[in-house]
């Protein structure tokens, strides 16, 4: 059959040709991203990114220009004036060309950054003369413009996003900016807009030679929209200028709202370090100091037994589960026995009530109550689970569901967890009193506490705290408003109350008090340990005081942490009251209190941990010259300072 | 005389699937050169206008002129091509062009027709017969001249068409062995590349070993079995060694690429792997006419010639990828029902040769385009950008339609 040969060849080979087609066309479907990566270039507009302000509307976070300068290698003149151009860009002959060399390699006829980031008095000067440099340009990019110097842990960073996110979010692209810790984290969507993209077909030179499909698939950039925060701008300067020379956390709410006032850290940075050149440096500089830590958050992120204040909850389970009432008297002889010949101490003596018991701060009182509570139930597991349950309607031991990225769990044992610490049994409430005085296993961060503080001046509820309160446009997250009530009754509050007022009447606090504004508050210290030379080492315990005022319709509640500063009432009892007559009075009568405060320096203290270091010591000054003249000279302490470069502006 | 009007009689679906591929093709080069400012798209319709005369002159010269003439028009065709190393014009390396003005003519374009013409001649004297060795020499004879003329050009893709007239001769007697050992040679040689000498050798030895116990015992011949594995062996090592010592490194590059060895995507892979790219594209319906991304952006090199097939590919998609190979297999297919239906020997094998031209270098291009074989500069018929190629096709195909329309007066 010689007639098939020819014939069956043509069909065999048209079948391999057709195969082979549907092979690269339909099957494997690499193809197209080849083409869209050979072809097609993507243009970004990126939006301004949206302003922060406070909560009366003052700005804290804008933005300003900046200007990169870009080169093409190819087109750079044979001519060109080397050492004027350096001397205008304030580079040096060698840096001029190894920044050519390296955008040489990158590509000679694309073009790339040569310097990155001027400011607009960088710039000026060689933006006149720009156009007689051929082969460079300019770009323009918008970068954050703090108009404050404090708040940098409220604000968090911009920073260029990282592989791993940008392989996890399609929106980034390499290189692209985006807000770290902070609301410009949390609130990043909200604040950096829809970036704008435009489509350009390329030829193989990979130059442009159109519009793709004229701009069928461009989209027009979304600005980013403004936000205003929760926080009163003056009370947190006031707040991190108390805080200075000294390490710990301040966080102030608005009970009837659960906006959060003021959350201070300390030590903290100035955030405008953190824009332009220089901000690698610097972020290395502060990530670096893993002593002082001042990327830490403490108000959100510091865990310490909470100490006397978690009095007030063991006094208000007490009353709820019915086992004490407002008359109820235990009996100190500066502490009490209890199980198998143990002693707890106490500085107070003779009968206590809940009245004194708060205001005396009488572990004795609490610890009775306490385990009473317990012993109420025969089966102590079942009698820490209603006694937990009751403490973590107050929102602790768990993530609080703030508008902030970071934060920490604190810890409310139950019954779990003293079956893991006993797997045999045998424990009962003698063996878990200390948790009475917060001193066991519950652990608590600033913010818990003073939310903790906020449900007792609003008797009974709170709102989760929050930090945003205003997103132009929109409405804020509805979950900000949704009140959270607690398993205690009201009518058990106004007694707890009542001595709270009285810890700066007849208590640890008299000495505190603010004329003319009703305080309640109570002082606690947290025990601390840390490794000096290889040995633990008990260190001076960290001051913690609540409050909130004023004890009619309250306005604020504070909680403030001060790490090693001792005992309650010292140092962060007259922080509480400086910021409580700040934020209702916005003046300060008790200058004696600020005085003191500004120049208590616990260097020496912190010395002991290796010193601060360079970065934490950039806020030991305040730029403030009023507040500067109230600082007295600082005996000089051994520290190791390595002068910041602040050479950004703004 | 019946109806003998050429209107009447020419094979109107040739025609028309003649006319489709040569409109795809101009809108393809349109496409593909729209950007570019050297006025390739309109010299191609000036190219395409010129046919139109063409084809008229060679359906209406008289029937019997190819046949009287054939010899001459052979010995025309073989000086052009002679004469090419006295006044070619170089363009790329390859002196294959007259140039008149700033047009130019490649006269192996041409010579296809001519060896057709000159075959069937010599075939259709009756006193041929292709069992006789003697008429399997002169006949080759007739083929390899101008692939002699041509090959040193070098234009090794025209060279290669000619291997198809071996089918052409087959089915008008030549023994079956010249097909088999042409596509055992092929086999052997891609094998060869693919795997290492020693196990092609293994493999042929096995099946020498079947062979010889599955057939019947009187076929088997130990000595026949030896001697043909000898020459296999010869051939696989000698293949072998042309490989690595005689081609040159491009050479080596092409066969590498397709046998996946080569990844230099930037270099010698460029062409193949970006006209991958741009078929790959495609996806079902393709990116739409003028809407290729690749094509606009030039990275196909020689897209609107060679390449052409990559448009198609990239803006319409495998349904265009498949249209147009169905025109290519419906044209093929239509040609040898045509050949076979001739009452003349002469325009039978003429109408063989048209078909096995056509279908080379169809499938040449088509499959280098794609990858599965080796980059050779061969063009699409109708499609292709370029004046002398297009003639060339379009008289090889209506000289054959001409005499399709004739064979009524043939009686």
């Amino acid at each position: 059959m010689r007639k098939v040969l020819l014939p069956s060849l043509i069909i065999i080979a048209a079948s391999l040709l057709v195969m082979r087609v549907f092979y690269l066309q339909i099957i494997d479907d690499s193809f197209k991203l080849k083409s869209d990566n050979n072809a097609i270039k993507k243009q970004y507009d990126y939006p301004e990114r949206g302003y922060i302000y406070d909560r009366y509307g003052k700005l804290l976070v804008a933005n300003q220009a900046s200007y990169d300068i870009m080169v093409i290698p190819r087109e750079i003149k044979e001519d060109l004036n080397v050492s004027e151009f350096c001397t205008l860009l304030n580079i040096t002959k060698e840096d001029y060309d190894k920044r050519i060399a390296k955008a040489k390699v990158y590509s000679p006829r694309l073009p790339s950054v040569f310097l990155p980031q001027l400011n607009k008095s960088e710039f000026a000067a060689f933006q006149e003369k720009i156009r007689k440099y051929e082969g460079f340009y300019f770009q323009k990019r918008s970068l954050r413009d703090y108009e404050v110097d404090y708040g940098a842990n409220i604000f968090g960073f911009i920073t260029q996003v990282n592989e791993r996110l940008i392989a996890k979010n399609p929106y980034y692209n390499s290189g692209d900016l985006i807000g770290q810790q902070g609301v410009e984290q949390n609130y990043e969507e909200v604040l950096r807009g829809i970036k704008g993209v435009k489509y350009i077909q390329k030829d193989k030179y990979n130059r442009e030679i159109g519009s793709y499909k004229d701009g069928k698939y461009d989209t027009i950039a979304v600005a980013g929209e403004d936000i205003n925060l929760t926080i009163d701008s003056e009370l947190q300067k006031y707040g991190e200028e108390l805080m200075i020379n000294k390490r710990g956390g301040i966080v102030a709410i608005e009970p009837k709202s659960g906006e959060i006032l003021a959350l201070v850290t300390a030590p903290s940075y100035d955030p405008g370090i953190l824009v332009g050149r220089q901000r690698s440096k610097n972020y290395t500089l502060l990530y670096h100091d893993s002593i002082a830590k001042p990327l830490y958050d403490r108000g959100l992120l510091a865990e310490y037994p909470p100490g006397s204040p978690f009095k007030i909850l063991t006094g208000l389970v007490a009353l709820q589960e019915g086992v004490i009432n407002e008359q109820t008297t235990f009996m100190c002889h500066h502490g009490f026995s209890y199980g198998r010949g143990r002693f707890m101490k106490c500085h107070g003596f003779g009968p206590h009530q809940l009245h004194n018991g708060i205001y005396n701060s009488c572990n004795t009182y609490f610890a009775q109550a306490y385990m009473l509570t317990i012993n109420k139930y025969a089966n102590p597991a079942k009698a820490v689970d209603v006694w937990s349950n009751h403490i973590k309607s107050f929102g602790l031991g768990q993530f609080m569901g703030y508008d902030l990225p970071i934060g920490k769990r604190g810890n409310v044992p139950t019954s779990k967890t003293y079956k893991k610490i006993y797997p045999n049994g045998g424990w009962r409430s003698t063996t878990i009193v200390s948790n009475s005085i917060g001193q066991g296993e519950v652990l608590m961060t600033p913010i818990q506490l003073a939310n903790m503080m906020a449900t007792v001046a609003n008797q009974g509820y709170y709102y989760t705290p929050h930090i945003i309160k205003k997103i132009e446009g929109k409405k804020i997250d509805p979950k900000f408003t949704e009140k959270h009530v607690t398993t205690i009754d009201q009518k058990y509050f106004p007694p707890v109350i009542s001595g709270l007022f009285d810890v700066y009447n007849l208590g640890t606090a008299r000495a505190l008090r603010v004329e003319g504004i009703d305080i309640c508050g109570k002082t606690g210290t947290a025990e601390n340990f840390a490794k000096i030379n290889g040995k633990r080492t008990q260190l001076k315990d960290h001051s913690i005081f609540v409050a909130f005022a004023p004890k009619d319709n309250p306005k604020i509640a504070i909680a403030i942490m001060i790490e090693n500063g001792g005992f309650g009432a010292t140092v962060a009892g007259p922080i509480a009251s400086l910021m409580i007559e700040k934020y209702l009075r916005k003046k300060i009568s008790r200058t004696d209190l600020e005085i003191r405060v500004l120049n208590k320096s616990l260097v020496s203290e912190y010395a002991k941990l290796g010193g601060m270091t360079a970065a934490s010591a950039i806020e030991s000054t305040p730029k403030d010259s009023v507040m500067k003249a109230k600082m007295l000279k600082q005996p000089k302490v051994e520290v190791k300072k390595v002068p910041l470069d602040t050479t950004q502006e703004n | 005389m019946k109806n003998q009007s050429i209107k009447n009689n020419i094979d109107w679906i040739s025609v028309f699937i003649y006319t489709a591929l040569v409109i795809l093709g101009w809108l393809n080069i349109y496409s593909s050169s729209l950007l570019s400012t050297d006025g390739t798209y309109q010299k191609q319709l000036i190219f395409i206008g010129c046919t139109i005369p063409l084809i008229f002159i060679v359906l209406f010269v008289d029937g019997k002129f190819y046949e009287k003439y054939a010899s001459i028009i052979f010995g025309v065709s073989l000086l052009s091509l002679a004469g090419l190393f006295l006044f070619g014009k170089t363009i790329a390396g390859q002196r294959c062009w007259y140039a008149i003005g700033s047009f130019t003519i490649q006269p192996s374009e041409f010579a296809k027709a001519a060896t057709s013409l000159a075959l069937a001649k010599y075939l259709s004297d009756t006193q041929i017969n292709l069992k006789d060795v003697n008429r399997q020499v002169q006949a080759l004879a007739i083929v390899f001249l101008p692939v002699l003329l041509i090959l040193p050009q070098p234009d090794p893709g025209s060279a290669l068409i000619y291997s198809i007239f071996i089918v052409v001769l087959y089915r008008e007697g030549l023994p079956s062995w010249y097909v088999w050992t042409g596509f055992i040679t092929i086999l052997l040689f891609v094998l060869t590349l693919v795997l290492e000498p020693y196990a092609v050798i293994l493999i042929a030895l096995g099946v020498l070993i079947i062979i010889h116990f599955k057939g019947r015992a009187v076929d088997r011949n130990i000595i026949l079995s030896g001697i043909l594995l000898a020459i296999i062996s010869a051939f696989v090592l000698s293949v072998d060694y042309v490989f690595d010592h005689i081609f040159k490194q491009h050479h080596r590059d092409r066969f590498n690429i397709l046998l996946g060895k080569t990844v230099d995507m930037k270099g010698i892979g460029y062409n193949t792997n970006q006209s991958e790219i741009a078929i790959g594209s495609g996806g079902w319906i393709g990116k739409g006419f003028l809407e290729g991304t690749q094509t606009k952006g030039g990275f196909v090199p020689e897209q609107h010639t060679d390449y052409i097939f990559t448009t198609v590919g990239e803006e319409w998609g495998f349904a265009g990828s498949i249209v147009v190979i169905a025109l290519f297999v419906g044209l093929l297919l239509r040609v040898i029902y045509l050949a076979e239906r001739q009452k003349t020997k002469f325009s039978r094998v003429y109408g063989y040769c048209v078909a096995g031209i056509l279908f080379t270098h169809f499938f040449v291009n088509i499959a280098m385009v794609i990858g599965i074989f080796p980059t050779i500069g061969v063009p699409l018929p109708f499609f292709s950008y370029g004046g002398s190629g297009l003639w060339g096709f379009t008289i090889l195909l209506f000289i054959f339609l001409k005499m399709d329309a004739n064979k009524v007066n043939e009686w």
